[in-house]
């Protein structure tokens, strides 16, 4: 359950940089990681919910989350492919020398905020 | 309004680890992070460690537990320095834990330290302590299958102990099975076959470790 921690944290970086930005409301947070980490979707989105329920600044707010497939480069042929959790050899020449380029990363990419102007846009529709 | 922020989600943590590694670089300090699941033999793969390599190093231990002091006691029993962290229910141990750890040992005059990370095969993986390896024991009555159902542990391992091996007759452990799982998630892995608590195997895994300390020393 290091989900909650996670969530916690990224929740922390997207409250300073919407309030830097002036914003009055968090509508929206996009998330990436790798299926090559420990973290479990149902997790995350049921610690969201429950960290941001009783923040009036982030209450209702979406999670969306971008899963990464990890690729690898095999370190003898060169040869870039994609794979699941389990098999990390190269297909091509079966080399066990591969490097990761990609499936262990957790990214926040992006939030979503309301700031005052859009407010008053919107009472005004 | 969209605003690209573009970082990691452990920046926090990815930050003091960094530091972390510089400082044990400094001080050319070997951080070894263990990993393993409750009831494993972590504790006594440590005894047999420490046993094994005493002479020849300064060591000191990190203990993260739930609660409890139960396992820097054994350690300091040994007359090595123990650090226990307690999380207070968290299921792993962060950079900033063991920053406050690392504030009470005297760096100046050790060589390897071994954080005995708290009983889980899961969390514990995604956070970098600033270590220059992570190693994971997996006994023999935790089953065969373990590797293709907690991938992640496995495949972060630089070294993977296997432990209690003394009693792989009573239990229906299938090594091959477990090797073949090995090979195809981490197969650049060190694999180790010991029984901490008798010693059996055990040199060669310090053999293992006893190289990679020289190596930054």
């Amino acid at each position: 359950m290091h989900e909650l921690g996670i969530i916690n944290g990224v929740l922390d970086a997207s409250k300073k940089a919407a309030v830097d930005a002036g914003a009055t409301k968090l509508v929206a947070v996009s998330l990436s990681y790798g299926e090559m980490t420990e973290v479990i979707e149902d997790a995350l989105r049921f610690a969201f919910e429950a960290l941001t329920e009783d923040d009036p600044f982030l209450k209702g707010a979406t999670l969306n989350l971008n899963i990464i497939k990890p690729k690898s480069r095999c370190l003898d042929c060169g040869h870039e492919f994609e794979h699941d959790r389990f098999h990390v050899c190269c297909p091509q020449c079966e080399s066990p020398m591969t490097q990761l380029l990609c499936g262990r990363e957790m990214n926040i990419d992006s939030i979503e905020v309301e700031t005052p102007e859009e407010g008053d846009n919107k009472a005004n529709r | 309004m969209q605003i690209e922020l573009k970082q990691p989600v452990l920046q926090k943590n990815d930050a003091m680890a960094q530091q972390l590694r510089e400082l044990f670089a400094q001080h050319h300090v070997f951080v070894l992070d263990l990993l393993a699941s409750p009831g494993s033999g972590k504790t006594s793969t440590i005894l047999a460690t420490i046993d094994a390599l005493r002479d020849e190093f300064n060591i000191a231990v990190i203990e993260g537990d739930i609660a409890g002091s139960v396992d820097a006691k054994k350690i300091k029993d040994q007359g090595i320095p123990a650090v226990q962290i307690n999380t207070g229910g968290a299921c792993h141990l962060e950079a900033d834990m063991i920053k406050r750890a690392v504030d009470v040992l005297d760096l100046k005059r050790l060589d390897l330290i071994i954080i005995e990370n708290v009983g889980n095969l899961v969390c514990p993986t995604d956070f970098d302590l600033g270590e220059n390896a992570k190693a994971m024991i997996l006994s023999v009555p935790e089953g065969d299958d373990k590797p293709l159902k907690y991938p992640g542990v496995f495949q972060v391992s630089q070294a993977i102990i296997l432990n209690k091996v003394d009693t792989m007759p009573v239990f229906n452990f299938d090594e091959e099975a477990f090797n073949a799982s090995i090979k195809q998630l981490n197969p650049t892995a060190s694999v180790f076959r010991i029984a901490a608590t008798n010693g059996f195997g055990v040199e060669a895994w310090a053999d293992w470790l006893r190289e990679k300390i020289h190596a930054i020393q």
